[in-house]
């Protein structure tokens, strides 16, 4: 076995001539491997999980302006930057931006880089539906975001509750736009979990058994869980009130004997998991940087995944504590007031068991863990009013008011984008070659930790004092005017922390060129993402690893002395991966998941506008359907002409099933634990 | 722990189809999605079981079925499971003719009962019951074409192994694929049998 030498580009796969075209298909064989076509017909998850992060850092500027305008038009009694009408559609254009493009995504970034390298696979499972997700999702986002430009955005609420969103009461096109984008996202995220859910399965390396995935990993599978089981639901509820508004359906129409609890019902059925969905990746995030920064392994890894799984179970169950004001009963509302305040349990073992982490620990306080404290700091703040709304009691008064509004961005905000905020500092040198500036990081840190509660801790206060939410404007004299400007002010703050953030990104890149790089493992850290280098090559790992305990990587770097204590035994570059690469087979780039989103668009644009649209629509998905079947990507039965095999270089047809080293025998069985 | 123990032995080997749990990818997708089908239908029954009875006006359930009519053509549907069954232990065996006629009878069967949809739709609405005449027609031909849909793609997809094997590209080592697709095809007619029960035979 070769001893490779660093620097990363040495281990690049050979790229040698290869037949530039391939009669099969319409299209020729994408063959770029830099530059905009191999980034649009990339099937590696390494880019995609790429995109999927630039996409939502996009959005994330967008949901952000949105909230801007938002809180400038809060920012004293009687403003009219803002119409009653135009304020609707800001607030829920930025709620949905936020929750479906922003978090949703981000999460989707750090799961379709990390799960692969976490678990020791060469790709997720189904490399093509992966790059169909991202560009269904791209593609809906703009749908969605496009409705702006025509004819005004959807103004009915994040939770879009029907009739209030039927036609009668909602004439503009925003929630046709809302309907059918969701729906399309929705497909995305569901192509996302089947793949995942398999790729976690399936696809592990030999050794990594289902108990020694780390807690990233864990709590991803139960976000795709939660996803292939929740957007169906979802789905019916969009596909009824598209019905309703485009072919005068009467899923929610009450003259003819609807029921508007069907809607609540349907949407809470999947909104409840999708508050888990949002928040649980960030929650696997934290739980892989406290270790590293601390020095410990995490504290309680049984009860980390099972807590996690637990969380995944019960948050079928408290669905109904969001209509605990729509008169669904007492018996309805004591049992979801129940469940919801059991689901506090699972959710404040992981807070404990991160504590415990942290506790006795060498701990650094980098970038990524000031985040991660934070999460753990705003997420336990914002876990507490939640659970003040299992009261019903209480939650009868908190309803509709800024106190739910504060409760929900301490959770989303100060916990998810907390979280991914870190995971980036975190990540960053495996995925770029190169850190993100720790001080700079620290400043941008503290900015927004001080933003962010400047601007919704207020909220309680306001929503305490009977400040209804969804209100365009409010009067002098009801005591709102001061939290309001402090929340404006706080909001324009967490706008500079983000700007700070970008401006970290560029300054950083350019001051690398001057800088070591990270080599392998910058951190000393845990999972086997860290034993290969930095930026992750195109293959991910040279041999399949083996693995035999939890927390593999750094056992290979420590040993116990005589006395029980960790002590080094070998440096990161020593055990870091080096191997002979060329036998590695990659999935093959294609166009056609581009090809096949761009179809929904097309249907959804077609749909609100003009069916001949929708037909051609049609065409594109059914033509894209057929042109993916005769494009052979990822099946082992070619025979072996047109592609050469020896090449390796991303044109092999070896697809996600790449070939495996033969075993001699199966690793041994090690007990878990230091 | 050395290096040269740490990484995976160097050797030739072929493609290989290791996976974790032993089932192919695919067919674990396959299963994955069925449960996420499990919860369309589900959300789907019960948006119908709580809006049948609710309609201000008619025609209702009592006046439009067919019980008889749409038993028939249940039975069709529940036959083509019959005859999945016999198309994958047919590839199982390498007996390529059979999994053909069988592919070929399943496809048919589904058509028949797609069919018998349609003409109870068509019949439906010459009794007056139109998608927008009242909350029932929104909610039972919602439900019955969704699954008509299911079955329709299943059909489709039946007829590309039809297709591939006619080209002589599905021989016994892609009896799984065949398996595969059997897989959806149980399902949309285990959910036939849910959804003519709630429908049809419950009052």
């Amino acid at each position: 076995m070769a001893i490779v030498e660093r620097p990363s580009d040495v281990l690049a796969l050979p790229s040698g001539d290869v037949v530039p075209h391939d009669p099969l298909g319409v299209f020729a064989r994408p063959r770029a491997k830099t530059g905009w076509r191999a980034w649009v017909s990339t099937v590696d998850h390494k880019r995609i999980g790429i995109m999927y992060g630039a996409s939502s850092l996009v959005f994330l500027v967008m949901g952000g302006v949105e909230a801007l305008i938002i809180r400038a038009q809060l920012a004293a009694p009687g403003q009219k930057l803002l119409s009653a009408d135009l304020y609707n559609q800001v607030f829920t254009m930025h709620g949905i931006t936020m929750i479906f493009l922003v978090v949703m995504p981000m999460g989707a970034a750090f799961m379709n880089y990390l799960i692969p390298l976490q678990i020791g696979a060469r790709d997720v499972a189904f490399p093509r539906i992966n790059a169909l997700s991202f560009w269904v999702f791209l593609f809906g986002g703009i749908f969605l975001s496009s409705s702006w430009l025509l004819g005004g955005g959807a103004d009915g609420g994040w939770f879009a509750y029907a009739p209030n969103t039927g036609v009668v009461f909602s004439p503009s096109h925003g929630m046709d736009f809302y309907a059918i984008g969701l729906q399309i996202t929705g497909i995305a995220s569901l192509l996302g979990g089947v793949n995942l859910v398999v790729t976690c399965l399936n696809m592990r390396a030999p050794g990594m058994t289902m108990m020694k995935m780390p807690v990233f990993t864990w709590m991803s599978l139960v976000v795709q869980v939660l996803l292939v089981f929740a957007i169906p639901v979802i789905s019916v509820a969009l596909f009824l009130l598209t019905f309703d508004r485009l072919f005068d359906a009467n899923f929610f129409n009450v003259q003819q004997g609807a029921d508007p609890l069907l809607w609540e019902h349907l949407f809470w059925i999947f909104g409840h998991p999708e508050v888990y969905i949002l928040i649980l990746p960030a929650f696997g995030i934290v739980s892989e940087i406290i270790p590293v920064f601390s020095r410990k392994p995490i504290f309680g890894y049984p009860f980390m995944v099972f807590s996690g799984i637990a969380i995944g179970f019960m948050g079928w169950g408290v669905w109904a504590h969001h209509m605990f004001s729509s008169g669904i009963g007492p018996i309805s509302v004591a049992a979801f007031s129940v469940s919801t305040m059991f689901i506090a349990v699972p959710t404040g073992v992981k807070i404990l068991n991160w504590i415990a982490t942290l506790w006795g620990g060498k701990i650094t306080f980098s970038t990524p863990l000031l985040f991660s404290i934070g999460l753990v700091t705003m997420f336990t703040i914002g876990g507490l009013s939640g659970v003040t709304h299992a009261v019903a009691p209480a939650d009868t008064q908190q309803t509709d008011t800024y106190y739910i509004v504060a409760h929900f961005h301490y959770v989303i905000f100060g916990g998810a984008l907390f979280g991914f905020l870190g995971g980036f500092y975190f990540w960053w040198p495996k995925v770029f070659g190169y850190f993100l500036n720790d001080r700079r990081g620290k400043h941008q840190f503290w900015l927004t930790l001080v933003g962010f509660n400047l601007t919704f801790g207020p909220m309680h206060i306001l929503g305490l004092q009977g400040m209804s939410r969804r209100i365009h404007t409010y009067r002098d004299g009801y005591g709102f005017n001061f939290w309001n400007m402090v929340s404006t002010i706080g909001a324009f703050l967490i706008a500079l922390s983000v700007l700070l953030f970008f401006i970290n990104i560029v300054r950083s890149k350019r001051e690398a060129a001057s800088l070591p790089p990270p080599g392998p493992d910058p951190w000393d850290a845990r999972s086997l993402e860290w034993s290969i280098p930095s930026p992750t090559p195109a293959h991910n790992f040279d041999d399949d690893p083996i693995v035999t305990q939890l927390d593999d990587f750094w056992h290979r770097k420590y040993g116990e002395d005589e006395q029980g204590r960790m002590v080094p035994i070998a440096t990161a570059d020593e055990v870091a991966m080096v191997g002979d690469p060329s036998r590695s087979h990659l999935p093959a780039p294609s166009y056609w998941p581009l090809v096949l989103a761009a179809s929904f668009p097309l249907i959804g644009y077609g749909l609100i506008f003009n069916m001949v649209l929708a037909g051609l629509g049609v065409a594109v998905l059914v033509g894209g359907m057929v042109g993916w079947a005769l494009e052979p990507a990822d099946d082992e039965d070619l025979p072996p002409h047109g592609h050469d095999d020896g090449e390796g270089d991303g044109d092999g047809d070896g697809g996600a099933d790449t070939e495996l080293p033969s075993v001699d025998a199966e690793p041994e069985e090690v007990t878990v634990g230091d | 722990m050395t290096d040269a123990a740490v990484h995976a032995p160097a050797a030739a080997a072929g493609p290989s189809h290791h996976t974790s749990t032993g089932l192919s990818n695919t067919k674990l997708a396959m299963w994955v999605y069925l449960g996420s089908d499990c919860l369309l239908f589900g959300s789907l029954i019960s948006t119908y079981l709580l809006l049948r009875h609710r309609s201000v006006t008619g025609p209702g359930p009592n006046q439009v079925f067919d019980i008889p009519f749409t038993s028939v053509s249940s039975f069709v549907l529940l036959m083509s499971s019959l005859t999945m069954a016999l198309a994958v232990a047919a590839i199982t065996r390498g007996d390529i003719h059979r999994n053909r006629a069988w592919l070929a009878t399943t496809a048919m069967l589904g058509a028949v009962f797609i069919g018998g949809q349609v003409y109870e739709f068509t019949t439906f609405y010459r009794e007056g019951l139109g998608y927008t005449t009242n909350i029932f027609g929104s909610a039972f031909y919602t439900l019955t074409g969704f699954h008509g849909v299911h079955v329709s793609v299943g059909i489709v997809m039946l007829m590309s192994l039809l297709v591939t094997s006619l080209r002589g590209n599905l021989g016994p080592e892609r009896a799984e694929t065949v398996e595969t697709i059997g897989l959806y095809w149980h399902f949309v007619d285990i959910v036939w049998i849910l959804i003519f029960t709630v429908v049809y035979l419950i009052p």
